[in-house]
């Protein structure tokens, strides 16, 4: 069972890979959609490899309002 | 008839029996009046080029996926122009000729490939539903968003999502408008193929180069008994997506989703 932690890192490394951001510049309770600089179609993108990592479904609207890491991390680990 | 063609929206062409329709109006393949000009001119072309080809292909060659979509911003914009409550005519008058190309699609005799990546939503998912084959990127994301605008979909996406997925997960998309990735897709028989990012249009030139291999006509016979179309269900489509059209939750919807700056505007 992975810890909160982890999935927290996890999440921080993929985006970190596939939105070309530097891992340092990231934290937990960052807003994402702001760190990151995403718009609503690259949103899908990072829920669709969340999904994929993880190997969890995350409906829309289980993270609709969400915009930091750490909660999205807490939806992920209420799905594993 | 010309064997290519190269609109504003789209573009087609014959290539060695195997009929490619890319979708290329940016940002993401919405799809408004230009586009469906454009599809029946296609569906023209297809009527003419069909005894030459094997295969239709379908796809994007746009980053944002295979379509996002009815083009709202325009079906909003032309509404509030008209006035929602006289604007069903005019709502009526596209879905009858999306319609129209829809259901050749459906019953084409060739066999008939959707390559989708990203966004496969509302009126972009109905597109795909046509097709035989869908071959999924495993970052396509497959969405029907239509209830959260007060609406249903009008592409014919009830009829044939009834016609080939079980009622569980039909009803699970259209009741909570969630979207759903490409491993979900193909675990519920949405998707045949799932492939590797960015790989969907060569599987699916892989795929029609297996299906040249077969007798057409038996092919074309094949696909009759696997594919009924439900006609009429798709005209009942028509009629009570114009009776919603003209309910004020229809405007405000619209509204709401033209004039959003949320990152997830199409959530409810």
């Amino acid at each position: 069972m992975k810890t909160i932690e982890q999935i927290i890192d996890e999440i921080l490394n993929l985006a970190s890979t596939h939105f070309n951001v530097d891992r340092a510049s990231l934290s937990p309770d960052d807003d994402f959609f702001k760190t990151l600089g995403i718009d609503s179609l690259q949103a899908l993108s990072l829920l669709t490899r969340l999904e994929n990592h993880f190997s969890v479904e995350l409906p829309d609207y289980e993270v609709q309002g969400v915009s930091d890491f750490r909660t999205l991390a807490e939806r992920i680990e209420a799905r594993l | 008839m010309t064997q290519s063609f190269v609109g504003e929206t789209l573009s087609w062409e014959l290539n060695d029996g195997c009929l490619e329709l890319a979708l290329h109006r940016e940002p993401a393949n919405e799809i408004g009046l230009q586009t469906l000009a454009e599809l029946e001119l296609f569906a023209a072309a297809h009527e003419t080029l069909k005894d030459q080809a094997h295969a239709l292909i379908m796809y994007s060659t746009v980053k944002a996926g295979f379509s996002a979509g009815a083009d709202l911003r325009d079906l909003y914009g032309q509404a509030k122009e008209m006035g929602f409550a006289n604007a069903a005519p005019r709502v009526r008058d596209f879905l009858t000729r999306i319609h129209a190309v829809l259901n050749m699609l459906d019953a084409s005799p060739l066999t008939t490939i959707a390559a989708v990546h990203g966004v496969c939503f509302g009126g972009g998912f109905e597109l795909a539903l046509v097709s035989d084959l869908i071959i999924a990127d495993k970052m396509a994301r497959f969405c029907f968003p239509e209830l959260r605008l007060g609406l249903i979909p009008g592409f014919g996406g009830i009829p044939r999502l009834k016609r080939d997925l079980g009622n569980g997960i039909v009803r699970d998309l259209l009741l909570t408008g969630r979207s759903i990735n490409a491993n979900k897709a193909q675990a519920i028989g949405l998707a045949s193929q799932l492939v590797g990012e960015g790989d969907a249009l060569k599987v699916a030139r892989f795929t029609a180069a297996q299906v040249k291999k077969f007798d057409r006509a038996t092919s074309t016979v094949a696909k009759r008994f696997l594919k009924p179309i439900p006609y009429a269900e798709l005209r009942q489509e028509i009629e009570t997506f114009c009776e919603l059209f003209t309910q004020p939750a229809v405007e405000a919807g619209l509204r709401k989703f033209v004039e959003s700056t949320d990152a997830q505007p199409y959530l409810p």
